[in-house]
């Protein structure tokens, strides 16, 4: 049994340490979670996801006070109750639509980043692991709120995906009509995606973001040349007030005064965007209402599943869903994929520099060939991309394995 | 310095990325269809000069079909009757004068199924001569009113085919404030005006085809190329569509462009006013953590 001092007066300073251990606690997080000093702003990414997410989370708070989850009602709910009823409606609903776009960015500028400094090896395996599983939680995040405003995108796309769960040649329709509770997207469809975008995913979403908090406290964030830091000896060198000499800092006040300057930047950008350019986060298609009549002529997702779907759509049904899902497990198994010891930018790594670059040009290229219409020159640029895609990943292990020990 | 480097990087590659799945994306999507400034360049030039008081005798014949509620002329048939009567309820003719193109209403009257590309058109040639046809657009455009506001603009060139269900709009009319009764909740005058709405659009997707689109919301399901394009000449974005070449002017156009945007889009102004407050704040803060930021650092290079 602890010791309770009697005396202590409720809520002070002494009485909340005796029961919550408030100062190891704000040590051991904050003021003595150590961070090498070494680093650039794409070690804010982190930060600036974590604000992205909670903008989402709050005007996700307020629209959902007004959305009506219903295939009759809900397209009217957000484009006339929402963007011309409610006050500020419209700010809460552009913040939200350009926030899940945005988001997906700077995803993918965390995870090249990570790439790029292998910030996987020695010891993170579980901070990319962690970090994978976000993403995916985030894809089904993105997938199922982009249903909610029952637009010819939201239904056609509703039922292109869904569609995938027959597995082709397997034919297993009775799947697919169990996901969708009905024969094609309908009222059952729309309620138990909106209960997954409103409950279930974003429950664990934020189950895995403290995980993902967790991964990274043990091994310590990487650094801009990859050293294995001595941070116990560090950190005595910074708190003796060798500060310069000291090759880490505290997370609070001096990473965070980093974190929250790139947070503000990033915060003019984006509502620049909000007020200014939101089209490319809210697609034409989706402003004219469902209509299982009428197919659009160009069904795509959005941008950031261009990618995923250019891999699976120049093969046959079977081949291309086999490609499909080797893309979507493929970087989860980075980590044990790259041989090599070396903890490094990329840039010092021999091949792997190059692969790097590969790797990156190429999902840029595969991003826009999903979007084009998959005709004459298009098709080809795709099925090239595409094929790149997997001899990349099949080369890793290759190239990796030869790399010399720096 | 580096730090800059790798920005620039970073946003090199975020606008590559932008260029492909946007502007780049669209223009191969979409096939471009090039504008004439609602000039009609495909219909010859009037070689006649319109006189408004002949005209005046010439159009006792359009009353047989069109009111002209300026003049005090009354509509022969309410619109659901008409649309049982030609399939869609034709238009009031007060404003004609002012939304229409000159040279297009004069060629419209000589032929209008010919004139407004639609394969099946109600209106038979209703002048006889190119003469008539212009003393006639001539008396349209003296009753013609000096302003129009976008909705009236609307009502006369898209309302009879086109509802517009966010500003309460449908092909017969405004919607009518009616009153249910309270003890059982049942509102007996909306129930009928929805009857009247529902012949009217049976009617109407008979003779179109199909039920023309509700455009509430039109001006963020298509770009305004397209919407400018279409409007202009219909089959050149949309071959074999049933919509009709209406013949608007440039300036007609540009009113039913605004109350599409009043009606699909209202938050426009709303966005420009507080836009550069949030923006502003945002700099600040950015400058103000900057600041902060230097403080904390001092010392540790």
């Amino acid at each position: 049994m602890a010791h309770f001092d009697e005396n202590a007066r409720p809520f002070s300073h002494k009485w909340l340490n005796e029961r919550l251990a408030v100062d190891t606690l704000k040590r051991v997080l904050s003021t003595e979670y150590w961070i090498p000093k070494n680093i650039n702003f794409l070690w804010a990414m982190g930060m600036v996801l974590a604000a992205t997410f909670g903008l989402l989370l709050i005007s996700g708070i307020f629209l959902l006070m007004y959305y009506q989850p219903n295939t009759q009602l809900a397209f009217d709910s957000v484009n006339y109750t929402i963007m011309s009823e409610v006050g500020y409606g419209w700010l809460w609903r552009h913040i939200h639509g350009v926030g899940a776009s945005v988001v997906f960015l700077i995803i993918y500028i965390h995870m090249f980043t990570g790439i790029y400094y292998g910030s996987y090896k020695r010891g993170r395996e579980l901070i990319w692991l962690s970090g994978m599983l976000l993403f995916v939680l985030f894809s089904a995040e993105a997938f199922s709120g982009y249903m909610l405003p029952w637009g010819q995108m939201s239904y056609w796309a509703g039922m292109v995906i869904t569609n995938l769960f027959s597995m082709g040649g397997l034919h297993l329709n009775g799947l697919v009509e169990w996901i969708r509770g009905d024969y094609v997207p309908g009222q059952a469809f729309l309620n138990r995606f909106f209960m997954l975008h409103v409950l279930l995913v974003p429950l664990a979403i934020i189950g895995v973001i403290v995980l993902h908090f967790g991964t990274l406290r043990i091994p310590h964030v990487n650094n801009q040349d990859g050293e294995e830091i001595d941070f116990e000896e560090a950190a005595e060198l910074y708190k003796a007030g060798k500060i310069k000499e000291s090759k880490v800092i505290p997370f609070n006040p001096v990473f965070l005064s980093k974190d929250v300057f790139v947070m503000g930047v990033y915060f003019v950008i984006f509502f620049y965007l909000v007020f200014y350019h939101f089209e490319f986060a809210m697609d034409p298609v989706n402003f004219d209402p469902a209509n299982p009549l009428k197919t659009p002529t160009h069904i795509y997702p959005e941008w950031y599943f261009l990618w995923s779907y250019e891999v699976l759509r120049p093969f046959s049904t079977n081949i291309g869903l086999i490609a499909f899902a080797f893309a979507q497990v493929i970087f989860f198994l980075l980590p044990f994929l790259d041989r090599s010891p070396n903890v490094a930018p990329a840039s010092r790594r021999g091949l792997f520099k190059y692969w790097f670059w590969a790797l990156l040009i190429d999902m840029i290229i595969l991003t826009f060939m999903g979007k084009l219409p998959p005709e004459g020159i298009w098709s080809t640029i795709g099925l090239v991309a595409a094929l790149t895609f997997f001899g990349l990943w099949i080369a890793l292990p290759i190239i990796t394995s030869k790399e010399k020990k720096l | 310095m580096k730090e800059l480097k790798i920005l620039g990087v970073v946003v090199v590659f975020t606008l590559i990325l932008y260029w492909g799945v946007e502007p780049f994306a669209h223009s191969q999507m979409h096939k471009h269809v090039e504008g004439h400034d609602f000039k009609y360049p495909d219909l010859p030039a009037l070689k006649v000069k319109g006189n408004a008081e002949n005209g005046k005798a010439l159009v006792a014949a359009c009353v047989g079909c069109h009111s002209i509620k300026s003049q005090g002329m009354a509509a022969p048939m309410d619109a659901v009757t008409s649309a049982q009567t030609y399939g869609v309820n034709p238009p009031d003719l007060s404003n004609m004068g002012a939304l229409l193109d000159e040279k297009f209403f004069a060629h419209f009257l000589l032929d209008p199924a010919k004139v407004t590309k639609s394969k099946h058109f109600a209106m038979p040639p209703s002048a006889g001569s190119e003469q008539d046809a212009a003393d006639i657009v001539a008396y349209f455009k003296s009753i013609a009113p000096k302003e129009i506001s976008p909705k009236e603009a609307y009502e006369t060139a898209c309302g009879r085919c086109h509802a517009n269900r966010y500003d309460h709009w449908t092909q017969i009319g405004e919607v009518p404030k009616t009153k249910s009764n309270i003890k059982t909740g049942v509102d007996l005058d909306a129930l009928a005006f929805k009857k009247k709405v529902g012949i009217y659009e049976n009617k109407l997707a008979d003779y179109m085809g199909k039920l023309p689109p509700d455009l509430s919301i039109i001006i963020r399901a298509r770009s305004e190329q397209f919407l400018e394009t279409f409007v202009e000449d219909p089959q050149s974005q949309l071959p074999g569509t049933a919509m009709p070449r209406v013949g608007l002017t440039k300036e007609g156009y540009e009113k039913v462009k605004a109350y599409l945007e009043k009606t699909g889009d209202p938050s426009k102004p709303k966005r420009e006013e507080l836009g550069p407050w949030v923006i502003g704040y945002f700099v600040l803060f950015a400058f103000l953590a900057f600041l902060w930021k230097k403080s904390i650092w001092k010392g540790h290079h």
